[in-house]
């Protein structure tokens, strides 16, 4: 079975973001970028399976600008096999939406075929959380999302998803797209010869045009604002104090 | 226009808070319809009538519809999706499984966590952890959207407005149910509580989170978590808070031992009142609190407990 395993590339969560004092957008020149947390969990899954022998092949796909070809070298030297990138903008403040993203990833699939799929749940830049269901929809795949265990026998992969009330175990035919959550594993990091032997792995360059998707946005973003900040607080020097403090707001 | 939004219901409980503020934000988009889905969902869809602003109640109630699996569902959606402009639901861990892969099923892009309606077809939402907020237009026909219903008020009640059947549409016959692990807890439930006590790394362990739950008792109040805590075993994975995890926004939110990254803040900055209880006076989680009291969790929270 080959696993593929859709990666971006996205500003690193430890980055302050600034946004823009036109209103424009948030500013993603010269600042850190990595790959989204949530994938370095799914790729680190798909190699999981791999070194299970579960899995035969892992691929890693990116869409976004050329520099997401980082994000994919990440991704080969943790372990994946061959890479895809499809360049579909060169401004790096362009975000692909997820039923773009969904559509192209639905035309690699038909090419190789993966018998899973392995998504992040969530990007922490739009956090938009879509993409795996709306690829899902777009194959007529099974879903399982926000997977926080993974097993796969046969045919069937069964999935314990985290939601509101607790965990949700369910069982999904193969092929299938699982999103993931926190939980589902610890990813490694790369090992400076695995870093070199990436280098070597295969990186077909790719654009939405050879997939016949067309790109246009759904969505015009208007504007982008700082968020309304609170008022400056207080420290308080001992218990006494907060528990007068708090009475008085009528809190407690 | 015309609405149409999925009530949460789970089991056949409808939960009214997050439908509730899900139908404030709905009504200035159109006449709201509400679909109530599940094995049993005729007595939640009978209670969600009486929610003010709702115009009309789908029931679809079959076996099918047990566990609310994202495919069975999303295939009613779109089934029932001609009649509407809008297609919403609370921002649920069930309506973000099902909303994107609807809004794929119909070619349109769909906004999760809407925080603010400006238009039919323009609406808010936190993006970057909620470090910034974008404003986007939809060029759709149909908009698909979930709504975060921390941002909204509850709505009023009314007199009860008509329930109707509707068919099942078919099973795709993807996925099934296995299990469910669901805590049982007396405690008010995390998003909708007036009070939320939450425990972080500092805590330590899933023994010591009971000085937490005691404070959280005492005041009736809810209980979190940081994802720290979570990942160590402290607490379960409901109750995390943060940017993945659920955003609250009670009137009182006390931050115990949580050093208050961003990704945390995302999910509880819109606390009315923020208490943070944490030993290193440099921990950014002050910088969001109305009030900051720097010791050792172990000493204050106790203390805090009793004297309250
Ligand atoms: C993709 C991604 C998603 C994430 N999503 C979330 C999310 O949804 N929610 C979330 O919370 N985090 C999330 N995080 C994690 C986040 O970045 C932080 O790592 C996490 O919030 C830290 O948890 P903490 O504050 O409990 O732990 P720490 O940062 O380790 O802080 C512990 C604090 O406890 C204090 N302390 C220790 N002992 C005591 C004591 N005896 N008395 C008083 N104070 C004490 C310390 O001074 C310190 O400030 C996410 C991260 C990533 C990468
Ligand atoms: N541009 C992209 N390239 C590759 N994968 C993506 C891209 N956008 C989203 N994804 C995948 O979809 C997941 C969810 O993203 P989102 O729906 O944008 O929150 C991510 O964790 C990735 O696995």
């Amino acid at each position: 079975m080959k696993v593929l395993v859709p990666v971006k590339r996205v500003i690193d969560y430890n980055v302050k973001v600034r946004v823009k004092a036109d209103g424009s957008g948030v500013d993603l020149a010269n600042v850190k970028m990595s790959m989204n947390p949530f994938d370095e969990i799914a790729v680190e899954e798909a190699i999981r399976l791999k070194e299970a022998g579960t899995a035969e092949e892992v691929i890693v796909v990116s869409i976004g600008v050329k520099q997401a070809q980082e994000t994919l070298r990440t991704g080969l030297a943790m372990g994946a096999d061959r890479a895809i990138l499809v360049t579909a903008t060169d401004d790096v403040h362009n975000d692909i939406e997820p039923l773009t993203v969904a559509k192209i990833l639905a035309k690699v699939i038909e090419e190789e075929e993966p018998g899973l799929v392995i998504c992040g749940k969530q990007a922490i830049d739009n956090d938009l959380n879509a993409t795996g269901q709306m690829l899902a929809a777009l194959t007529g795949w099974a879903q399982a999302t926000n997977a926080n265990s993974l097993e796969i026998d046969g045919d069937h992969a069964t999935v314990a998803r985290e939601v509101d009330g607790g965990l949700q175990t369910i069982k999904v035919k193969l092929p299938a797209i699982v999103t993931t959550d926190l939980r589902l594993n610890e990813p490694r990091y790369a090992s400076l010869p695995n870093i070199m032997k990436a280098k070597k792995k295969p990186l077909e360059e790719k654009t939405p045009e050879d997939y016949g998707v067309d790109a246009a946005p759904r969505l015009e973003v208007v504007k982008t604002s700082e968020p309304p900040e609170r008022a400056a607080g207080e420290m308080v020097g001992s218990v006494d104090e907060l528990v007068t403090k708090l009475k008085d707001k009528g809190v407690v | 226009m015309a609405v149409l939004l999925l009530a949460e219901i789970n089991d056949g409980t409808l939960s009214l808070d997050a439908t509730s503020k899900a139908v404030t934000a709905a009504k200035d988009l159109g006449d709201v319809t509400l679909l109530a889905v599940g094995a049993s969902a005729k007595a939640a869809a009978e209670e969600a009538a009486k929610i003010e602003g709702v115009a009309k109640v789908l029931v679809a109630e079959d076996d099918l519809y047990g566990h609310r699996l994202a495919e069975p569902v999303a295939a009613l959606i779109v089934s029932l999706a001609g009649d509407y402009d809008h297609i919403a639901a609370p921002a649920t861990t069930d309506a973000k499984n099902i909303l994107p892969r609807v809004a794929a099923l119909l070619d349109v892009m769909v906004l999760t966590d809407v925080t603010g309606v400006v238009d039919a077809d323009t609406f808010e939402r936190p993006i970057y952890a909620g470090n910034a907020v974008q404003t986007v237009k939809s060029k759709d026909a149909k908009k698909v959207l979930t709504i975060r219903t921390s941002t909204f008020d509850a709505a009023g009640e009314q007199s009860a407005a008509p329930v109707e059947d509707v068919a099942k549409a078919d099973d795709p016959a993807l996925s099934e149910w296995v299990k469910d692990k669901v805590a049982e807890s007396d405690r008010p439930e995390l998003t909708s509580a007036g009070i939320v006590v939450s425990g972080g790394r500092g805590v330590g362990s899933e023994e010591n989170f009971a000085i937490v739950e005691k404070l959280a008792d005492k005041l009736g109040a809810a209980v979190g978590a940081s994802r720290a805590a979570v990942d160590s075993g402290f607490a379960p994975n409901d109750w995390q808070v943060g940017q993945t995890g659920k955003v609250v926004a009670p009137d009182l939110y006390i931050a115990v031992g949580i050093s208050g990254a961003i990704q945390h803040l995302a999910g509880m900055k819109d606390s009315k009142v923020i208490v943070a209880i944490n030993k290193d006076e440099e921990a950014p989680i002050f910088q969001v609190a109305d009030y900051g009291l720097v010791g050792d969790l172990f000493d204050v929270v106790p203390e805090l407990t009793e004297k309250l």
